[in-house]
């Protein structure tokens, strides 16, 4: 796994170095909207009342 | 040759029944370890083994409460090796002890479903509208603190002194890679609007025996859990729960590679803090990642600088001393860390909780123009932790593939059912599977069965490494009762 893993890095770091100039415009708006869909996706499944949610939420006895 | 680091994580869950704000944690605690649903046997927890008053150093506390009757409620040994329990007003999942850090890292994923399984479980017996939720974090945001423990074997030859002074440095500044993540500051620490760990504002003292209040960095809790004579148990309670898997493989891997040189008197003995207990906070609020920490000798060096010293040095120790495959995996990932954190801290969210946390944060701030004291940045902060992958924000992440992971959803469900099979947690595991009418008692380093005789027999399990698969795996499969294994262990 970690042998597989060590490549995709390396690869896609010798990317990022030759190919940046060109890319990144593309590439950051790609990124812009998949944060916004990411974002609207938090959305539905976040506390509904968040100022009550972390009123409530208190925990007591820990280590 | 230092011993083999055998390891063991602690998870102690954030509990809340949403809509239901007066209920009672240690109530509710136990209704979700009581709803586990897979194999397991409730057990009575043995504590005249434990001994959480001991201290390394070499002496016990006066009138510390060795026994806790309020946890002796609800305990339950899993089979896969794990203590699944009630500790005051949390489940807690203690994992078995495992071979390497990869296990480790896998188990305490393991650690995270068997929790989910007994909510969805406990759930059920809810009325309509209330639900019962855990959340793997550390902070209530309230100056209330619980915890999450790694235990890694030592031997007890190394002096403690020396264990300390090598590890208070190493455990301050590897916080810019165990943290998870957290809005605000607490316990009394300088006004923070993010830092990186959960636990940093709450530690206190630089060694102690406690745990829950004046916190220290190097916990002195002497429990081996196994032969006193030969090993010790180090406890270490300075770190957040973390959910992303390569973060604990790396935390867990380069702190049991770290405790492993200082046992082969590998280390220099260079980076003495002058202010452990205030440099631990600072660096957990420095974003930034270049503020200087003062040196007892002199000069001083920052989290990152201190953290590539030891990756130099690590890395020459397991190249000389080291030949399984895991340690370079854990480097390799250290290191890239190292890198990226050094360049662009964000660019570690797919593999670090608090700068996945951090980014979210950033983002949500950005799109709706909020405030750092917007109770819906808090509740982003709290539900980031929430174990269910419906309404978790981690696992939000993980679904839309910005989260590397190590292990498959296959794999962690194997881990919640079977034992790791290289240490004594296999015999655990397996005689819970086996013997669940047999089993009476438990604890790390026993068992005790009843087997309708006078007397009940206990089996002690003193060498963590001694009961995997290659010393009892043919044992167990050819018995068919507990009294037939205690017959042949008696051979």
């Amino acid at each position: 796994m970690a042998e597989d893993q060590g490549q995709a890095r390396k690869r896609s770091s010798e990317q990022t170095s030759e190919d940046a100039e060109v890319e990144t415009t593309e590439v950051s708006e790609a990124d812009l909207s998949e944060v916004d869909d990411l974002l609207d996706e938090i959305d539905a499944v976040l506390e509904e009342n968040a100022e009550e949610f972390v009123k409530n939420y208190v925990q007591k006895g820990g280590q | 040759m230092a011993i083999r680091k055998v390891i063991g994580t602690e998870t102690e869950f954030g509990i809340s029944i949403r809509r239901q704000p007066d209920f009672n944690p240690a109530l509710a605690s136990a209704l979700v370890v009581n709803s586990f649903p897979g194999r397991r046997i409730r057990v009575q927890w043995s504590y005249e083994e434990e001994s959480p008053g001991r201290d390394a150093r070499g002496f016990g506390v006066p009138g510390y409460d060795y026994s806790d009757p309020d946890s002796a409620l609800v305990n339950a040994v899993l089979s896969n090796g794990a203590r699944f329990y009630v500790d005051h007003a949390h489940p807690e999942y203690s994992g078995p002890e495992c071979f390497d850090p990869l296990e480790a890292a896998l188990h305490d994923k393991a650690g995270e479903l068997a929790a989910l399984a007994a909510v969805e479980r406990g759930q059920q017996t809810l009325p309509d509208g209330q639900s019962l939720k855990l959340y793997k974090n550390n902070s209530d945001g309230k100056g209330n603190s619980y915890g999450s423990h790694e235990n890694y074997l030592l031997d007890r030859a190394t002096p403690f002194g020396q264990i300390v002074r090598h590890l208070t440095p190493f455990l301050v500044t590897r916080q810019i890679y165990t943290g998870s993540g957290k809005l605000g500051s607490e316990n009394g620490r300088p006004h923070a609007d993010y830092q990186i760990t959960q636990r940093a504002d709450f530690f206190e003292e630089q060694v102690g025996l406690e745990t829950t209040l004046k916190r220290p960095i190097v916990n002195t809790r002497d429990e081996p859990h196994g032969e006193p004579g030969k090993y010790r148990r180090l406890h270490v309670i300075i770190g957040d729960a973390t959910q992303n898997e390569v973060q604990n493989f790396v935390k867990l891997g380069v702190t049991a590679l770290f405790l492993a040189a200082v046992e082969d008197g590998a280390l220099p003995d260079a980076f003495e803090l002058s202010d452990p207990v205030n440099s631990c906070w600072q660096v957990s609020h420095d974003l930034e990642l270049n503020r200087p920490l003062e040196l007892a000798v002199g000069g001083s060096a920052t989290a990152l600088e201190i953290q590539h010293h030891y990756l130099e040095w690590l890395t020459k120790y397991a190249e000389s001393e080291l030949d399984e495959p895991v340690w370079d995996d854990v480097l390799s990932e250290w290191e890239a860390i190292l890198a990226d954190l050094e360049r662009d801290p964000s660019s570690c969210a797919d593999r670090l909780d608090w700068a996945a946390k951090r980014n979210l944060v950033d983002a949500y701030r950005q799109r709706d123009g909020l405030d750092w004291a917007d109770p819906k940045l808090a509740a982003i902060g709290i539900q980031f932790h929430d174990i269910d992958p419906a309404t978790g924000l981690y696992h939000r992440l993980v679904s839309s593939g910005r989260v590397r992971r190590l292990f498959t959803d296959e794999q962690v469900a194997a881990a919640m059912v079977d034992p790791p099979e290289r240490t004594r947690a296999y015999f655990r595991g397996r005689c819970v599977s086996q013997f669940e009418e047999a089993v009476v008692a438990a604890n790390w380093d026993s068992l005790v069965f009843d087997i309708g005789e006078p007397h009940l027999k206990r089996i002690p399990m003193m060498e963590p490494l001694k009961g995997g698969r290659d010393l009892v795996g043919d044992l167990l499969d050819s018995v068919e009762t507990a009294a037939e294994l205690i017959q042949a262990l008696g051979d």
